[in-house]
């Protein structure tokens, strides 16, 4: 059953059922979708189980020959590392939650609106499955195409404005990682690599001397780096979190982001580590001052969903800085801050959303006082905030720490810098709560809130105990990923010898000489 | 061998605050169907029973570390493999230090759990109350008994949390302050917490260890050999930047006045007791990091005489009754790190016990009071309470003997050590003896002009209106445990001159051994030492002082309020500088607070809305055609979405192509 290729097209097959069936009745549809994505998240977690965190290479790969590109072939191939099974598993662990969550606030063009969300599933997850470039490309359009959607048909007041802005940043990204992509393979090709399978292209392209990285890593970087968003190419994503139904929000948060960050790590520092070690100051220079400037501007913000958008900011700060440190610990709290921030972010949308549906406002000054009429709301709030600023015990303070330390073997004055994050995560995210939850009732409509209802809790909760598990067992998750991480280390490791002592001379030809 | 029973003590209360967690949802759900319904009394009964359980267990670790063995650890619980050389186990150790503390919060907060069962009781919240007041012991305990400091950071920020919680608990009351307070209470803890994580982040680089056994032999060998001093000052000048955080130390001690917002038993063991001394005991931990640098030692000291002084003065002016008390509390905090930045490990230890005995009397005693006068705080509007409430007036007095130093009580004897060492080591540290002993004077003054406002001279108060009435013996009784403890507590550190074993120097010895090795041996082998002779000078000057200022602060208040009147008319200037705490608060607004918030909105509005999004907006502009496309693309048609999809991917495909040949 540990098969890439029925996790990931099972939810297309899925969008093609509720497109197709004559059914009309939403409740058909909607078990559907539920069902699809609970099998995908049970494939999801067994895959997860069975991989071997030892081990660097590829698993549960699977090719096919798919088409040439003039003397280059191109494959369908799919597997995993220890990096993208995280990524696989969250995702699939996150969708069954929000079909769930979308029955509190679409109820309008449902069919249309579960095919997008079953075939954005089929995108994510091959963006992370796929083992082949040109298979990677692909699926990174496909996954992108729906959020369009559901941004634009099911979106806020100021739908249209957000869906443009995405979709200018996104088309800038991904015609500049078409660009890189077609000049990589060109590249290859030209030296005799004739294939698109990314470990191929790896190898070839980690030995590449530095001039010849540097452009292929910087139209990756930046195209990857919109889509993160690091400070500068973060304005879209206030507006598009802001404007977006609560399951967009969760899906933009918990894994459209990561796809970002996710190929910063597989194809900006894996495939080019000489440019990503010579880079590596500025990214973490844009990581910190990202932490702090998200902070700054959530504290700025009278909106809760644009608040909880400038965290992610802020969060994905971390992320980055943690990454280009390129140490042990940098890297792994890099990669488990990405499930992290997935969750706890998710969770914070999730909630808001189920308020937003009962008061239909996003301005915290609406409300004030919600504790003590929902008290089960306030606990899961309560909770979530705490995972998202970091609290020992719960998963965000084990990512963050590795961050800070792994960051402080490298660069302490970044790690000074970026440890004030810790204050301003507490500082917008409490006060953010205080004014929420406490003090006295201030508008009457609060006074006849409900609290939450099953459905509402069966999708909080379980979230809430993963974020408590990964706090007190983060070794399971972190163990999946060391041997594709020590491998990554390794390779930095080993580029930075030959900078040091080649001065940037081909490996290649000292093997030639040798 | 391993203990891993040591696992159950921070266990035992985290069973009972899920235990009470439960209790409370029950409570909630039946308030569905019967609003009115109020909380029974077994939450109370098994928080309590936690307690007893764990304090039980201390008692037993204790008694296993009297004899030969030192300490006992249990197995470790593998947490975070970092890769690289780092690699977190956090185990549970019970050695000298930890066994103290721990038999002290088990203890204390055995007490006031029960005391709090009884004056939390018809709280709508009292099952969530006794669900986060055993969360907390729980931290506290997890705090203390890490035997690795990553697993002290997690106790230390949830200690944290919970008092986050429990300053907070009646958020709906006062119009939202319980809520502020608490909000700050975490916001100034975290600034400490990010030192401490930095000044963990320099022990690891340095010494690629973070336990503390391995430290403090790296930290040894280091100090012995005269390596890294830069490194060892600046981490404990970080480690202590944490510890004025937790310990509500200048410049970071604004939040603890404001936490007496939080019901009184929360004031008692957290704000008094326990978790503010936590800064206190990871300075013991890692004495020989403190003991390796010259600076370091004077900074702690420094500011601790310096909060010592600015909150003891602070006190003599506050009106409500917790006020005083909660100023007091950082004042006294203030010793204890004067008397570690003396070198008086012990010295600092001990007040930190006698200091849990009678502050946690003074401010149960005063949440008595409160509850007699139905929640009144202010002191002018007591007065002749001594008669309404005998039990509560005569245990809250030898709390305010106790704190005020008077002769051969507990607080006298920790008191005089820590003022002792400090004149003993000399040099710069004499000028910082002399702002300890005038504090001594104002401690006396303080405590004593609270004890006459509250309970002596004529009822302030409408007669009438307000009956005091004693509390019940649920609530007594604790205050009778605990004023026997003030009284006598001393006994476990008398002074040289009385020829007998000082029993906490021996019991922590080999804790400290390695700081005082450090100390000698960057002296020159010289410790610090006093004669007898000038020993009992400096004894009989700290009682002639103690019962001086006790006398005047007595005599000056127990007939009503002309004195304080008198002290308003004529310093007004002074009264106001000492009731708002010498206007720190205020200057923290104008300082820090009202600039980060002036920078966030400059983000937001100028640099965000304008700079970059302005930008953006120009070019959205230019692209707006595309955006009226895109529109008629979403028309809901399904199919033609696909051909849009279809239609894309061809593109792509023919970029391939071309960019492939």
């Amino acid at each position: 059953m540990h098969n890439l290729t029925l996790l990931t097209f099972l939810p297309a097959l899925g969008a093609l059922i509720v497109a197709l069936l004559p059914n009309r009745d939403e409740r058909v549809l909607r078990g559907i979708t539920l069902f699809i994505t609970s099998v995908v998240a049970v494939l999801g977690v067994s895959l997860f189980c069975a991989f071997d965190g030892s081990q660097a290479a590829l698993q549960f790969t699977q090719s096919v020959d798919w088409f040439t590109l003039g003397a280059t072939s191109v494959h369908y191939e799919m597997g995993v590392d220890g990096i993208s099974i995280l990524l696989v598993t969250l995702t699939a662990i996150l969708m069954p939650f929000v079909a769930l969550s979308s029955l509190g606030h679409i109820s309008e063009r449902t069919r249309e609106f579960l095919v997008w969300l079953l075939l954005m599933e089929t995108g994510m997850l091959g963006v992370f499955a796929s083992a082949d470039l040109v298979l990677f490309y692909f699926f990174w359009e496909v996954s992108l195409v729906p959020l369009y959607f559901i941004l634009g048909i099911w979106g806020g007041e100021r739908r249209l404005y957000a869906t443009v802005k995405f979709f200018l940043f996104t088309l800038a990204g991904s015609l500049l990682m078409l660009l890189a992509v077609i000049a990589l393979i060109g590249q290859a090709a030209a030296d005799g690599v004739l294939s698109t399978n990314i470990a191929g292209l790896t190898d070839w392209a980690s030995t590449t001397p530095l001039e010849a990285q540097f452009w292929l890593f910087a139209g990756f970087a930046i195209a990857f780096a919109i889509k993160v968003p690091l400070f500068p190419f973060h304005t879209w994503l206030a507006d598009a979190h802001t404007q977006a139904p609560t399951s967009g929000s969760v899906i933009l948060a918990g894994v459209l982001l990561k796809m970002g960050t996710y190929g910063l790590l597989r194809f900006g520092i894996g495939m080019f580590p000489a440019a990503a070690i010579n880079a590596a100051p500025l990214f973490m220079i844009l990581g910190a001052f990202g932490i702090v400037y998200g902070a700054l501007l959530a504290m700025a913000q009278t909106d809760m969903k644009r608040l909880i958008a400038c965290s992610s900011v802020s969060h994905l700060g971390y992320v980055v800085l943690g990454m280009f440190a390129l140490t042990h610990a940098g890297l792994r709290g890099s990669v488990l801050q990405m499930i992290n921030h997935g969750l706890s972010t998710g969770l914070l949308f999730l909630l808001f959303g189920a308020l937003y549906e009962r008061r239909h406002s996003r301005a915290i000054d609406q409300y004030g006082g919600v504790a003590a009429v929902m008290p089960l709301f306030a606990f899961f709030w309560v909770f979530a905030v705490l995972s998202s600023v970091g609290l020992p015990g719960l998963n965000g303070f084990v990512g963050e720490w590795l961050i800070l330390i792994g960051t402080f073997q490298t660069s302490p004055v970044l790690a000074t810098f970026a440890v004030t994050g810790v204050i301003f995560g507490a500082v917008y995210l409490l006060s953010a709560t205080r004014r929420l939850l406490f003090g006295e009732i201030t508008h009457d409509e609060t006074r006849s809130l409900k609290d939450l209802n099953i459905r509402e809790v069966a999708i909080v909760a379980p979230l809430c105990a993963l974020c408590l598990w990964i706090g007190i067992q983060p070794s399971v998750l972190i163990e999946k990923t060391s041997g594709s991480l020590d491998a990554l280390v390794q390779r930095v490791e080993d580029t930075r010898q030959t900078m040091v002592v080649g001065d940037l001379v081909d490996p290649r030809e000292e093997e030639g000489v040798r | 061998m391993t203990h891993d029973w040591l696992w159950l003590i921070p266990a035992l209360p985290l069973l009972g605050s899920l235990l009470c967690a439960l209790q409370h949802a029950q409570v909630l759900r039946g308030r569905a169907t019967n609003p009115d319904l109020q909380p029974g009394v077994g939450a109370g009964a098994t928080a309590i029973a936690a307690m007893a359980a764990a304090f039980g267990l201390c008692l037993r670790g204790f008694g296993d570390i009297v004899g030969e063995t030192e300490l006992l650890q249990s197995s470790s619980w593998a947490w975070i493999p970092g890769g690289g050389g780092l690699d977190i186990q956090v185990a549970m150790v019970l050695d000298r230090l930890s066994g103290a503390m721990a038999l002290v919060v088990t203890g204390v907060g055995l007490l006031i759990h029960v005391y709090a069962a009884g004056y939390m009781r018809g709280d709508a919240g009292y099952a969530k109350f006794f669900a986060f007041l055993n969360l907390f012991v729980t931290m506290m305990l997890v705090l203390i008994l890490s035997g690795n400091m990553v697993g002290t950071f997690v106790g230390w920020e949830g200690v944290g949390l919970c008092s986050y919680l429990l300053i907070g608990f009646w958020y709906d009351r006062d119009g939202g302050n319980p809520g502020h307070a608490a909000q700050k209470a975490f916001v100034v803890n975290r600034i400490g917490d990010a030192c401490f994580l930095l000044g963990m982040f320099l022990l690891f680089t340095t010494f690629g260890t973070l336990d503390y056994a391995n430290l403090i032999e790296g930290i040894r060998a280091a100090a012995m050999g005269g390596e890294n001093a830069g490194t060892l000052t600046l981490a404990a000048l970080l480690l202590f930047g944490g510890a004025c955080g937790k310990s509500a130390q200048f410049p970071l001690f604004t939040w603890l006045p404001d936490a007496m917002a939080g019901p009184t038993p929360v004031s008692a063991l957290i704000h008094a007791a326990t978790m503010v001394t936590s800064g206190i005991y990871l300075v013991i931990r890692l004495n020989p990091l403190f003991a390796a640098s010259e600076v370091a030692l004077f900074l702690v000291a420094a500011i601790g005489a310096a909060t010592a002084l600015i909150a003891g003065s602070s006190a003599l002016r506050q009106r409500d009754l917790k006020g005083i008390l909660a100023y007091s509390t950082v004042s006294q905090l203030g010793y204890m790190f004067l008397a570690l930045g003396s070198g008086a490990w012990v010295a600092a230890l001990f007040h930190v016990i006698t200091h849990a005995f009678f502050k946690a009397l003074l401010f149960l005693g005063a949440g008595s009071v409160i509850h007699g006068m139905h929640e009144e705080k202010d002191v002018h509007k007591m007065g002749g309470l001594r008669r309404h409430m005998p039990r509560t007036f005569i245990t809250f007095t030898c709390g305010a003997a106790a704190l005020s130093g008077l002769p051969l009580l507990s607080g006298f004897f920790s008191k005089d050590e820590i003022l002792a060492h400090t004149f003993a080591v000399g040099g710069a540290w004499w000028l910082l003896w002399g702002v300890g002993l005038f504090t001594a004077a104002l401690t006396a003054y303080y405590s004593w002009r609270m004890v006459a406002l509250v309970f002596f001279g004529e009822e302030r108060f409408d007669v009438a209106t307000v009956h005091p009435h004693e509390s019940p013996p649920i609530m007594t009784v604790p205050l009778m445990v605990l004023a026997a403890l003030s009284l006598v507590g001393g006994i476990i550190g008398l002074p040289a001159v009385f020829h007998v074993p000082h029993l906490l120097g021996e019991w922590l010895d080999p804790v400290v051994r390695t700081g005082n090795e450090i100390l000698e041996h960057r002296s020159g082998g010289h410790l610090p030492h006093l004669s007898h002779t000038m020993e009992w000078i400096l004894l009989g000057l700290g009682s002639a002082i103690a019962l001086g200022c006790a006398h005047l602060g007595f005599h000056r208040n127990k007939n009503g309020l002309a004195a304080e009147v008198a002290f308003e008319t004529d310093h007004p200037k002074l009264h106001g500088a000492l009731s708002d705490a010498w206007g720190i608060d205020r200057a923290y607004y104008a300082g820090v607070v009202t600039p980060v918030r002036f920078l966030a909105a400059l983000v937001a509005v100028f640099i965000d809305a304008f700079c970059i999004d302005g930008a953006i907006n120009a070019m959205a502009d230019a692209a707006k055609r595309a955006g009226t496309r895109l529109k008629a693309f979403a028309d809901g048609q399904v199919a033609s979405y696909g051909l849009w999809m279809g239609g894309g991917a061809a593109v792509i495909a023919l970029l391939w192509a071309l960019g492939g040949n």
